[in-house]
């Protein structure tokens, strides 16, 4: 399993996984703990200030469940060494913490016939969908395109409840160990909301866009055995 | 007609914290407008300046994306849901700090 992303929403989805016996387990994020995660990046304590998150993550993993192998990237994902870091992998799980990292990893997974999690959470909402190229929805049939990241205000300006993170991280690791067991119903073309203050759920219903940029010519269904929802 | 407008938490801000607020209109785009009206701030988020819905949101009636429908020109009726869908990300937006 490939977890982009070992912040709020990849600590609780690497654990999980982890926990769950993943045989393997790639984290790739370029980013060192700073004091303001820890109330949501629950791999990461006081202790590993200034350390590569995923030196972080993989150390407390490693100590918590030696039977998984952990490789480690301290990069930052993009269309160079995607190849090489999606290689091998059965899913990917979108912990990224930036709205163009996530539509990048959208077509990255697309391009490379990868079912991706997709997962994000702001002040106290969180939201989740999966992705199975060539078979449902995308992010980009959802949203054509990102908005200026200046115009969304992150987790570190606008806040968000720490809790957001376990509950959607969680749900992802559960889509991703779906996804490679084959059972269940994915959360394929419905994304999954969650508001924190009203404690409620909703399902949005998607379908994939004909006309959209990235995965309408897609036409080799991933897993197709797969029951998607 | 007045209908219900669901309104993600990220937006809530121009809505006094509501959830659920009511709006009147003939079609989706109406909607809107009227949103605007009574929540001065909210059409920015929803549409660019050609009126057209931004292409990071999208706007729902009855669980059906108004893309698949009729656009803004969706026609509305009395007891309809909208819903607004944006999209998020959160976290420090790939900045090191």
């Amino acid at each position: 399993m490939l977890v982009v992303g070992v912040g709020a929403l990849g600590s609780a989805a690497a654990e999980v996984l982890a926990a769950a016996g993943v045989g393997r387990l790639r984290l790739v994020d370029f980013d060192v703990v700073e004091r303001s995660n820890l109330h949501r990046q629950l791999l990461h304590r006081t202790a590993d200030l200034g350390r590569p998150k995923v030196e972080s993550a993989a150390a407390r993993l490693g100590a918590a469940y030696p039977e998984v192998a952990i490789e480690t990237a301290a990069t930052r994902l993009d269309a160079g060494n995607a190849d090489t870091l999606f290689a091998g992998q059965a899913c990917v799980v979108d912990a990224t913490d930036g709205i163009a990292a996530k539509f990048l990893l959208n077509d990255l997974a697309i391009r490379l016939r990868k079912p991706l999690v997709h997962g994000g959470i702001l002040r106290f909402h969180g939201q989740l969908l999966s992705v199975l190229p060539g078979v449902s929805a995308c992010l980009r049939c959802l949203f054509e395109s990102p908005p200026d990241p200046a115009t969304i205000p992150s987790c570190q300006e606008a806040g968000v409840i720490g809790s957001l993170a376990g509950t959607i991280g969680t749900l992802q690791a559960a889509e991703a160990v779906r996804i490679v067991t084959g059972e269940g119903t994915l959360l394929t073309d419905r994304l999954l909301t969650y508001d924190a203050l009203a404690a409620g759920w909703r399902h949005v219903r998607l379908r994939r866009n004909p006309t959209c940029s990235v995965c309408r010519a897609v036409a080799a269904p991933v897993a197709a055995a797969i029951r998607t929802g | 007609m007045p209908v219900q407008v669901r309104i993600p938490t990220p937006l809530r801000k121009f809505t006094g914290g509501a959830e659920s607020v009511s709006a009147s209109g003939t079609t989706v785009g109406a909607i809107v407008q009227d949103l605007e009206s009574r929540h001065a701030g909210l059409k920015e988020r929803i549409c660019d300046e050609a009126g057209k819905v931004r292409r990071f949101v999208n706007l729902y009636i009855n669980g059906e994306d108004i893309r698949f429908l009729s656009s803004l020109d969706t026609a509305v009726k009395d007891g309809d849901e909208i819903s607004i869908v944006p999209a998020i990300a959160g976290g420090s937006d790939g900045a090191r700090r």
